[in-house]
């Protein structure tokens, strides 16, 4: 009888929580589609008195929401692709191949893991500014998809593959690349996965580089857009939170989509931590 | 994290291996192919990360604003930190924020893994909603809760008003609008902690709360004495990346306060921000940036060295 009740009670409190932790998301959603009047008011409403579907459409002619959107998904995805390749690549030698040097390499790649971006913000302005790469794809994409957290994680989980595998597969006569590509690598699928991901969502994200990298439409991305929505329209709270709401549903549905890996990366890192 | 160095050290060779002694010609062809794999990402990570690294020690030594030739400056930029006011708020204010969201978010990821840890059958559900917040853009959030926050009668003061109490003006409040962020970020980011939390409690052996249930321990007691000490690795891991993390803080502050009212919010990296692309200082925004990294550092140096007494590690 106890045991039931305190049952219910967890799930009460639950429900709860979780209520209460959406109701940012919730409200975003709802102001979404306010009425001009209603979401300016001085006495803000919550629950919509009348649906305003249209303000999508008028918060795409106000600024090009779709164009800010595609340049998110460039900007993440050209990063996390590059990244977790040159990545998988460099962490497969350091995992399996011996060869002179590789230790201290190693050691300057894990080196730089707890710089913050912030050290290296101004000196790769710099570069990125002389190399004319100011609002350019290369200089977004670039100057970002070469850190060391790529590569550490990545040798971590080759290392916890059997050597037996790929020594099968070379006495089988594959090649080094062969072994890599028809051995490791699908192997590694999940933790490839988990670290494409996590990048993926953080680029999304990021709103400290493309503010200083990206001064047009051409590259600007949705955090740096939604900024900009607000300098050029005012708070205008329905439209602005129509722009909000668009440009965080995709991220949403990829993190429901993502879900399993997004999970394990979390936990993979913490309990890696040890 | 100790484990690297161990594994840097050549691996320990299988008996596949030596089975198959590889003779000297190959030996040198696994370096070439070595090299081979590891070059694309070397370049990228030599220019724009490595280098950039060694460059901002360069760029603190000099003055330059990018438009006209650097002079030499020396530690100048550096003795200029101390007179400087608004670097010491903004460490003030960097500091405010990390001691108060860092306990506080823990606290919350803490209580909500134990409760999505007590019997529950849909866990699953529960954690992917909890978990959303930090799936979020935090611009677009950030709007939401300047929205949330409207003096008088937004949400958050007309809940408060339910209560008899009549809320702050929240964002341009001296005093509130600091808690305001920090309420904002703990929302942001506590489903990391607590999805770190809830796989370190699902880990931890059944065998020991029987033991204890045997004794008749309390669930206080055997929450102080058994589920604490087995998840204090993973609360020493979440302690020090949001450490680290809420040192950085820049979007929300940049968003909902742009670093007001006066310099009330402005963050060390907002400071390096307007310093570097708003005043064009380069030289004193790199110098700026190694005095946070070199906090970061120190920080966490600290809380490695405190870890030993309070971490139970059972390997």
């Amino acid at each position: 009888m106890t045991t039931e009740i305190r049952r219910k009670l967890i799930v009460f409190t639950c429900f709860l929580v979780t209520a209460i932790t959406l109701v940012p998301v919730v409200m975003m959603v709802l102001v979404a589609f306010q009425s001009d009047g209603e979401s300016m008011a001085a006495k803000p409403s919550f629950w919509p008195s009348s649906w305003h579907p249209e303000n999508l459409t008028r918060a795409f002619e106000l600024v090009p929401l779709g164009k800010y959107l595609l340049n998110t998904i460039y900007f993440a995805a050209g990063t996390t692709l590059l990244e977790t390749v040159t990545a998988a690549l460099a962490a497969y030698a350091f995992a399996r191949l011996s060869f002179p040097g590789r230790s201290w390499l190693f050691g300057i790649y894990l080196a730089t893991l707890m710089i913050p971006s912030q050290v290296t913000l101004i000196p790769q302005f710099v570069l990125v500014a002389k190399l004319h790469g100011i609002d350019t794809w290369p200089g977004m994409i670039l100057p970002h998809a070469f850190t060391a957290i790529g590569v550490f994680l990545l040798r971590q989980f080759f290392l916890g593959i059997p050597r037996d595998y790929e020594e099968a597969a070379r006495l089988d006569g594959a090649n080094r690349w062969q072994a890599f590509v028809r051995v490791i690598v699908p192997l590694a699928v999940p933790a490839i996965a988990t670290l494409a991901v996590f990048k993926f969502i953080g680029q999304w994200n990021n709103l400290l580089w493309p503010l200083v990298i990206s001064n047009s439409d051409a590259t600007r991305t949705a955090s740096v857009g939604l900024q900009v929505f607000q300098d050029t329209n005012g708070t205008q709270w329905n439209l602005l939170l129509m722009a909000a709401t668009v440009t965080t549903v995709p991220l949403i549905i990829l993190f429901f989509l993502t879900q399993r890996w997004f999970v394990r990366g979390i936990t993979m890192s913490g309990l890696g931590g040890r | 994290m100790s484990t690297v160095a161990i594994e840097t050290a050549p691996a320990i060779t299988t008996p596949a291996q030596t089975r198959q002694a590889p003779p000297p010609r190959w030996r040198s062809r696994e370096a070439l192919t070595a090299w081979l794999f590891i070059l694309p990402s070397l370049i990228g990570f030599l220019i724009f990360t490595a280098g950039p690294v060694l460059a901002a020690g360069v760029i603190s030594l000099l003055n330059w604003n990018l438009f006209s030739a650097p002079t030499w400056a020396g530690v100048h930029n550096f003795a200029r930190l101390g007179p400087d006011p608004t670097f010491w708020s903004a460490l003030g204010s960097t500091a405010y924020f990390t001691l108060v969201s860092v306990p506080l978010t823990i606290l919350v990821s803490l209580l909500l893994a134990l409760l999505l840890n007590s019997g529950l059958r849909r866990i699953a559900v529960f954690r992917s909603l909890l978990l959303l917040p930090y799936a979020t853009i935090t611009v677009a959030v950030a709007f939401v809760w300047i929205w949330l926050y409207i003096p008088h009668d937004g949400l958050v003061n007309a809940v408060l008003g339910r209560f008899g109490i009549t809320g702050p003006a929240w964002l341009i409040s001296d005093t509130w609008a600091m808690p305001a962020l920090i309420l904002m970020s703990v929302w942001k980011s506590f489903g990391f902690g607590m999805v770190v939390f809830l796989a370190g409690l699902q880990a931890i052996p059944q065998q020991l709360y029987e033991a204890g249930r045997v004794d008749g321990t309390s669930p206080w007691k055997s929450l102080r004495h058994i589920t604490l000490p087995m998840l204090s690795p993973a609360l020493f891991f979440v302690i020090v990346t949001s450490v680290i993390g809420s040192f950085q803080v820049f979007d929300q502050a940049l968003i909902m306060t742009n670093g007001g009212p006066g310099t009330r919010t402005t963050t060390l990296v907002m400071y390096i921000y307007r310093t570097g692309f708003e005043n064009y200082d380069q030289g004193y925004a790199a110098a700026q940036s190694l005095v946070l990294f070199a906090f970061i550092v120190i920080i966490t140096a600290g809380q490695f060295l405190f870890q030993r007494k309070l971490v139970h590690y059972d390997n």
